[in-house]
């Protein structure tokens, strides 16, 4: 694995135990489709599934994590949310999304910035 | 996460509008919208303003940031914004507290490394500004004396984002506007320098007391252009009002002297005769710019060589001559700058111009078209044309000449009663419409019998019976009587029927 993979593998954990700590369950890890992935999808066990795109960085010199979701990459996980969506045969439920910035400069403590409803 | 208002002035035209920007930050993420119709250079603000707050090492709110200009349909141009949208983003993130902000008008344009850059038109934003109720003005340190100008608004400058902030946050002081002094300004030329001339200084002293335009036709080398340039001296002063809006002008037009000393001397512009029409009413692409129309405003345009100038140019003139201001429409919409200026007009008697008349050579029609280049409803306007004469001595002639200090006293006396006269509803003769100098002000049937012969006789236009009603006005001003006498408007039509 590339070390860029591995920093971004470890953000993701980092994301799932955040989003465990609020009390949601986590559904899925990195599923993929011919449309593209999803880092993470949880729901609060009622009605509310949050999709989650997770954005991990070794500094903050080339801007926060969370600005490289572009427009396009947005639309992009709203479209892979519907394949989601179908494939687990999931009908009417209240839709999140998310992105959650991971900060992991080495030799400093990780900070993690939680965008509730980001787009 | 908060919500901020600041405020900037847009320009439109000569005239400002209050802008009130407001800054959402939180709730998204990270990004910077900006909207309210912003112009290219005000759109890249977004990248100045992220570079100069960042570079003046405060903290850029990681969130979803939305600053709106108000009022939303006003188009919104240049890069004095980003001061303000710099501030008002910092309130909303918590760094500057609102109450800093409220009655405080930001101007200026930001440096990547946080410097401020001065903008047009700080002037008449800050007029604005103070209209609309603003109790203070921070401007970038190079504006200060152009801001100086205003009264009755506190006026601060600053050379970069951090004093701003600091001012704002810790009431850190800023620099104020020292006293101002008013460069010594060059006496105008003096009217004794002119040699000979008698009726064409005459007439000259008559446009000076009643405000109205002049045509000097005569062989080159006469002085024309001379007692031209020596008109400013015979006019007034500008008052307080009238010097600031012709610095606003001055201002628009990027102008100004850097000296920020407001003048009082009346303008004298002298544009080529091949000007271009932007450049003589004003225009340019985006909001039109002013033009020597209205850099000349509340002083004289002077207009050498005048049937040079294209006649599309002349009877451009008309509608500014009538209106006392010009209105450009632009897509972005119309900007409206006074020009009340006082129009002379120099001409050749012919294309060949001889130094005397009888030297000629010339066909008939070459010049009659020279001088019909000058269309009939300009001339119209124009109450006052004098022939000057080849200069056939110079001994003698010099110390006769009265000085411009002389002369300067009768037409200011003459201005005063005129001025009483009108009662505040006009200021000059010249501004006086025809009616009412055929009704109110009518003057005894004997008195205007020559004026009633011309008409008769088809030699005068109405149009031209009411300049030489003007003109006999000024003339008995000058002579200080009450009303004009029969000579008087005998001398008016004299001053009509000759040259060109």
């Amino acid at each position: 694995m590339a070390a860029k993979d591995v920093l971004g593998r470890r953000g993701e954990d980092l994301a799932a135990h955040h989003l465990q700590q609020q009390g949601l369950v986590i559904l899925s890890r990195n599923w993929r489709c011919r449309e593209g992935e999803l880092d993470l999808v949880a729901t609060d066990g009622s009605k509310l599934v949050v999709v989650c795109e997770v954005k991990t960085r070794s500094a903050a010199r080339f801007g926060s994590p969370a600005e490289a979701v572009t427009r396009v990459k947005a639309q992009r996980i709203r479209r892979v949310t519907q394949v989601w969506l179908a494939t687990h045969q999931v009908r009417w439920v209240q839709l999140r999304f998310d992105v959650v910035g991971v900060v992991a400069e080495p030799g400093h403590p990780v900070e993690i910035t939680h965008y509730r409803g980001a787009f | 996460m908060g919500l901020a208002r600041a405020w900037s002035v847009a320009l439109v035209g000569v005239e400002g509008r209050l802008v009130e920007i407001e800054a959402d930050v939180g709730g998204g993420l990270p990004g910077f919208h900006l909207v309210g119709l912003p112009d290219a250079a005000l759109n890249e603000s977004r990248d100045r303003v992220r570079a100069a707050i960042v570079n003046s090492e405060r903290d850029w709110p990681n969130e979803r940031i939305v600053l709106a200009l108000s009022p939303a349909d006003l188009r919104k141009a240049g890069s004095g914004f980003d001061v303000a949208l710099a501030c008002c983003l910092l309130a909303a993130g918590g760094t500057v507290e609102q109450n800093a902000l409220d009655g405080t008008v930001l101007l200026g344009e930001l440096a990547l490394d946080g410097r401020l850059r001065p903008v047009r038109g700080v002037l008449p934003s800050l007029l604005a500004a103070r209209r609309a109720g603003m109790r203070r003005a921070v401007v970038p340190e190079a504006a200060l004396d152009e801001a100086s100008l205003v009264s009755g608004i506190e006026v601060f400058g600053a050379g970069a984002l951090d004093d701003v902030l600091a001012f704002l946050c810790e009431g850190r002081a800023l620099a104020r506007p020292g006293p101002v002094a008013a460069p010594p300004e060059p006496d105008p030329p003096d009217l004794a320098d002119v040699v000979g001339q008698d009726d064409a200084r005459h007439a000259l002293e008559v446009a000076a007391a009643g405000g109205h335009h002049l045509l000097l036709v005569g062989p080159p080398g006469t002085g024309k252009t001379m007692l031209a340039q020596r008109l400013v001296g015979l006019l007034p002063r500008l008052d307080a009002a009238e010097a600031l809006a012709l610095a606003a002008v001055r201002s628009v037009a990027g102008r100004l002297p850097p000296s920020g000393a407001v003048s009082t001397l009346p303008p004298m512009i002298a544009p080529h005769h091949s000007s271009s029409m932007a450049a003589l009413i004003g225009g340019g692409s985006g909001t039109a710019k002013p033009g020597a129309v209205s850099l000349a405003h509340r002083g004289v345009l002077f207009m050498d060589e005048a049937p040079e100038f294209g006649p599309k140019l002349l009877d451009a003139l008309r509608t500014p001559l009538e209106d006392g201001q010009v209105r450009l429409a632009r897509a972005d919409g119309t900007a409206c700058y006074p020009a009340r200026f006082q129009l002379v007009l120099a001409a050749n008697p012919c294309p060949c111009a001889p130094a005397h008349d009888r030297d000629c050579v010339c066909p008939s029609l070459a010049r009659r078209r020279y001088l019909g280049r000058l269309s009939g409803p300009l001339l119209d306007r124009v109450d006052l044309r004098a022939r000057m004469v080849p200069v056939t001595g110079l001994s003698g002639a010099v110390g006769e000449a009265e000085a411009t200090a002389v002369v300067r006293a009768r037409v200011l006396a003459a201005r005063a009663a005129a001025a009483r006269r009108w009662a505040g509803r006009w200021r000059t003769n010249a501004e006086v419409p025809g009616p009412v100098l055929r009704t109110a002000f009518a003057l005894p049937r004997a008195v205007v019998r020559p004026i009633d012969a011309g008409l008769a006789a088809g030699d005068l236009t109405a149009r031209g019976a009411d300049r030489a009603l003007r003109v006999a006005w000024t003339l008995s001003d000058l002579a200080g009587r009450d009303r004009p006498d029969r000579e008087h408007v005998e001398t008016a039509l004299f001053f009509r029927d000759r040259g060109a």
